[in-house]
């Protein structure tokens, strides 16, 4: 590589614009401007962000009622369902930490938008899980407060923002590296030991069964290439010249890419992490319902609920997903500076991940308050 | 390189550090106590929870009688309820001709009762130094919009001992259709203080004194 300064010039651009596109993603995540200090001013909530506020909660509001309706009437536990899966697709379209870490996740991976939804649809229903758990445990089972079951959820919010910042830290370390040892333009000399390193990172996170494979290199099969190219396959790419080979992932998906089971162990950190928090909505829902004589119509709701976040969260992981294809075509077509800002996107959406983890670990988010009012 | 990355962290640490969805609607009547000398001393607040948040609230709490619950039963929780408040201000923001009135914390006299399946936080809170105001402006809200504020239909706010003074309320409700078409009418230079959507979750009291 020729270290003309026009060259560092173009990798600082990218750099920058690359690190922009996470700033960007965080604020689109947050979708409230709400920047102004407590106290300051009163919030205005207005447009999109303020109908789909205004939306999810006249939904949730007339939850009460339909619970108690259909203790009288089979029929309006219909009604309570559909309402249900309103609340969710809209409950999840507001501000919220899950999107995001999902989005960024499949952006920085490289991931099928199948891998996607089934992401989507598999941390939803944990997250429903989740709260039919707490409340059939704590309140149905042991009589527990609000308060224990709020110091409950607290610790559950720990463990989930820890394992989502590890994620993040894991991503940042893999493609970060990956980022940087381009920037420099190390890639030619050093060609063989960043090939093993990032070997070795890989091979930290699946288990050793990735051994044999990457030893037996000419028997790997379609799934296996996919499922460790980011690792391998990209990292060598500059140095050969066919860039078709290397983009070989970019293709259409193909169902059998599904049945590869190590994107989906990678990703069961993901979905456990995003999962692992109950929604605060579901635990009140249950416990009225409880209250009413009426826990399973509380869990039928709640995995309503579940399925209309899925289906909101899909669709926004398949939008981040398709950004990230147009990035790939960008990027196929120059392939000096391509491969740089795709590397850039993935260090910017580890990035992210990470920044999620951090700030709602330190409770500079609030994700969500389940608590003592 | 470094400077690109603190930069970005710069722009990343301004990013808004509230999120949250309303879980908890609140119904509030509320109180401005004056003393005879004409200056404000207090701000007294009942809050009505929603049912399914009062419901919740109550879980698990022990009662003489099956779901009922008296204000002894209720002490600690609403021992919980005003201590956890603290943190957010008791959402009650005040100000005195456009300088910011300071709150204390509520005085030992708070309760919560429990009536027909609805919590009650009844809660009073002092200024710090009561004070002689031309125009007082109470605000209460939830800038995380986690707990959404409305006032009582009947019974939204009053003053207590203020014979001269006049309260003005900016009630929160939605605009309609034509609202949204006559705001949208409001030349962009003019500005705009009686129409926004945002006063959906702004509930401001004005106290007019001669």
């Amino acid at each position: 590589m020729t270290q003309v300064p026009r060259p560092r010039l173009t990798h600082c651009v990218l750099l920058v614009a690359c690190l922009l596109v996470s700033v960007t993603a965080i604020h689109v995540a947050f979708a409230q401007p709400f920047g102004a200090a407590r106290g300051a001013t009163s919030p205005e909530v207005g447009g999109f962000a303020g109908w789909i506020l205004a939306k999810q909660a006249e939904f949730y509001r007339t939850l009460s009622g339909l619970i108690r309706a259909a203790k009288a009437d089979g029929s309006a536990a219909y009604t309570l369902l559909g309402v249900s899966f309103l609340y969710g697709i809209f409950h999840a379209a507001g501000p919220g930490h899950g999107k995001a870490v999902i989005s960024s996740y499949l952006v920085a991976n490289d991931e099928t938008w199948r891998r996607g939804i089934v992401l989507s649809f598999a941390s939803a229903m944990l997250q429903a899980f989740t709260a039919v758990l707490i409340v059939g445990i704590a309140a149905a089972v042991l009589g527990a407060t609000a308060k224990a079951m709020g110091n409950t959820v607290r610790v559950i919010e720990i463990v989930s923002y820890a394992l989502i910042m590890l994620i993040g830290l894991r991503l940042l370390w893999v493609k970060g590296r990956a980022f940087l040892r381009l920037l420099r333009g190390e890639q030619h000399a050093h060609h063989a030991h960043d090939h093993g390193h990032l070997h070795h990172a890989h091979d930290h996170h699946h288990g050793h069964d990735h051994h044999h494979h990457h030893h037996d290199h000419d028997h790997h099969s379609h799934d296996d290439g996919h499922d460790h190219h980011h690792n391998h396959a990209h990292s060598q790419d500059h140095d050969h010249e066919d860039d078709a080979s290397a983009w070989g992932h970019a293709h259409a998906p193909e169902p059998r890419e599904l049945t590869g089971k190590h994107w989906l162990r990678r990703g069961l950190a993901a979905i456990i992490a995003v999962g692992l928090r109950p929604c605060s909505g579901a635990i009140i829902v249950l416990v009225f319902a409880l209250a009413q004589g009426l826990f399973w119509i509380g869990v039928a709701s709640t995995f309503a609920m579940g399925l209309g976040t899925a289906i909101t969260v899909a669709a926004i992981a398949t939008l981040a997903v398709g950004a990230r294809g147009l990035a790939d075509r960008f990027a196929k077509a120059r392939p000096g500076a391509g491969m740089l800002l795709l590397r850039g996107l993935e260090t910017a959406a580890a990035l992210v991940i990470v920044f999620f983890g951090a700030a709602l670990l330190t409770g500079y988010i609030v994700s969500e308050r389940l608590m003592g009012v | 390189m470094l400077r690109i990355f603190l930069v970005a962290l710069a722009a990343l640490s301004t990013v808004a550090p509230a999120l949250a969805h309303p879980h908890v609607w609140v119904t509030m009547r509320t109180e401005l106590v004056y003393a005879p000398d004409g200056r404000i001393t207090g701000i007294r607040h009942a809050w009505s929870f929603d049912d399914m948040f009062s419901t919740f609230a109550v879980q698990g709490l022990e009662s003489k009688e099956k779901g009922k619950f008296t204000r002894e039963e209720l002490a600690p929780l609403a021992k919980v309820n005003v201590e956890s408040l603290k943190e957010f201000d008791y959402f009650t923001y005040a100000s005195a001709d456009g300088t910011k009135v300071a709150l204390t914390d509520p005085t030992a006299d708070y309760w919560l009762d429990y009536n027909d399946q609805v919590l009650t936080l009844n809660f009073t809170l002092p200024l710090k130094t009561p004070v002689k105001a031309k125009e007082l402006k109470i605000e209460i809200y939830d800038p995380t919009i986690f707990v959404d504020f409305s006032f009582d239909k009947q019974n939204p706010a009053r003053l207590v001992g203020a014979p001269k003074c006049k309260l003005d309320m900016q009630l929160p409700r939605e605009m309609t259709f034509a609202e949204g078409k006559k705001l949208s009418e409001i030349p962009a230079d003019e500005k705009n203080t009686t129409m926004a959507w945002g006063a959906q979750f702004a509930n401001k009291l004005l106290v007019h004194c001669p």
